[in-house]
């Protein structure tokens, strides 16, 4: 049996955030959200409370829109196992500036730990890799995390990019992000120096 | 201009003078001029999809990033949409889609009907307005005016165009 992922979501995600810079972040619901929060609350944080199997593809439309910034999606496994197909779609759609980040657990840990698919053989770096993006790996340390946070500020992108993190299945206490979708839609857009409409 | 074939032009032009930059798709055959032209406009950033939900998430980051978009779907598609549409619902995002029909005006597959007729009341259900077109007038007009309920007024509105229109398919 291959041993359970060890990595402590909260201090991945810190390493993440610590090295964002200018970059617009948009979250998955449930732990990825709270796991970005609790690094630091930010105009330029899009946080999602639902709509699962969007986030990626939010984060295309905005990487699309802002061609120049740099955009970070963190999300989890089993959200992203829920948006499969979004991998074809980013990987035709070839933007280099559109970091995936899988908090990947190997379990549901939302509705109560139950085992996901990528405990069980499904490995979202390959399947990345195999739809064509630009790079793509599996990160079982923090050692390996800040290398790869040193390497994104300093090498281009030829094309999207997706990495998963593998994290130890536990919930952290709670940082909650606001509920108000209105509101961080609002906040995100002043933060471009857009009208709210 | 006679626009019981043309009005996939007339419709582009209402889209580009409306600002709309990015169209989602999927292959559908009653889009297949609006797809062609948007694939061919420089201006116009295009996103093939591999489900219809897809458009909906795109089309609402695209949108947080100043963006106007557009998503093309078949009614059997907008029931592959219903909880991604609470995304632009709930945040108030600027949403517009057209949606050709099946399953309501000669239709030969039984298979169309069920979510043919379930379209309108599916996209109501989930707080979507829905705009009826049966002719290529009715469609430039319910196209420019969802724009204006969509990006101006921050609504999420759909046109249903007519299977009427679109004409019986030939095999």
């Amino acid at each position: 049996m291959v041993n359970a992922p060890m990595m402590d979501r909260r201090a991945a995600v810190q390493r993440l955030m610590d090295t964002r810079d200018e970059a617009l972040v948009v979250t998955g619901l449930g732990s990825p959200s709270y796991d970005v929060h609790a690094a630091g609350d930010h105009d330029a944080n899009y946080y999602l409370w639902g709509a699962m199997g969007g986030a990626a593809l939010v984060g295309l439309g905005l990487a699309l829109a802002q061609p120049t910034r740099r955009v970070m999606v963190v999300t989890g496994d089993g959200e992203q196992l829920m948006a499969f197909g979004s991998m074809a779609t980013i990987a035709v759609a070839k933007p280099s500036n559109l970091e995936v980040f899988v908090l990947d657990n190997e379990h549901y840990g939302e509705t109560g730990m139950q085992a996901s698919h990528t405990g069980q053989g499904i490995d979202l770096s390959a399947a990345a890799a195999a739809c064509g993006f630009a790079d793509t790996a599996v990160l079982h340390t923090l050692g390996e995390v800040d290398a790869l946070t040193t390497r994104l500020v300093t090498e281009p992108a030829a094309g999207p990019r997706l990495y998963v993190l593998k994290i130890a299945s536990e919930n952290p206490p709670r940082s909650l992000p606001p509920r108000d979708a209105v509101y961080i839609k609002n906040r995100f857009r002043s933060h471009l120096g857009l009208a709210p409409n | 201009m006679n626009t019981s074939t043309s009005w996939p032009h007339a419709v582009f032009d209402e889209l580009k003078q409306a600002s709309v930059r990015h169209v989602g798709y999927v292959p559908d055959a009653g889009h297949s001029k609006l797809i062609e032209m948007s694939i061919d406009d420089p201006e116009i950033t295009t996103s093939m999809l591999t489900t219809e939900e897809e458009g909906i998430a795109i089309a609402t980051g695209a949108w947080l990033g100043g963006m106007r978009s557009v998503v093309l779907m078949q009614s059997s598609g907008v029931g592959n949409c219903i909880n991604m549409l609470s995304l632009p619902v709930q945040t108030r995002t600027p949403f517009l889609t057209i949606v050709t029909m099946r399953g309501e005006w000669a239709e030969f597959n039984p298979w169309q009907v069920p979510m043919g007729q379930a379209t309108q009341a599916s996209l109501e259900a989930i707080g979507v307005q829905v705009v009826r077109a049966t002719t290529g007038d009715e469609v430039v007009a319910a196209v420019a005016q969802g724009a204006t309920m969509a990006y101006e007024a921050d609504q999420q509105v759909a046109v249903l165009i007519s299977q009427k229109l679109l004409g019986k398919k030939t095999w």
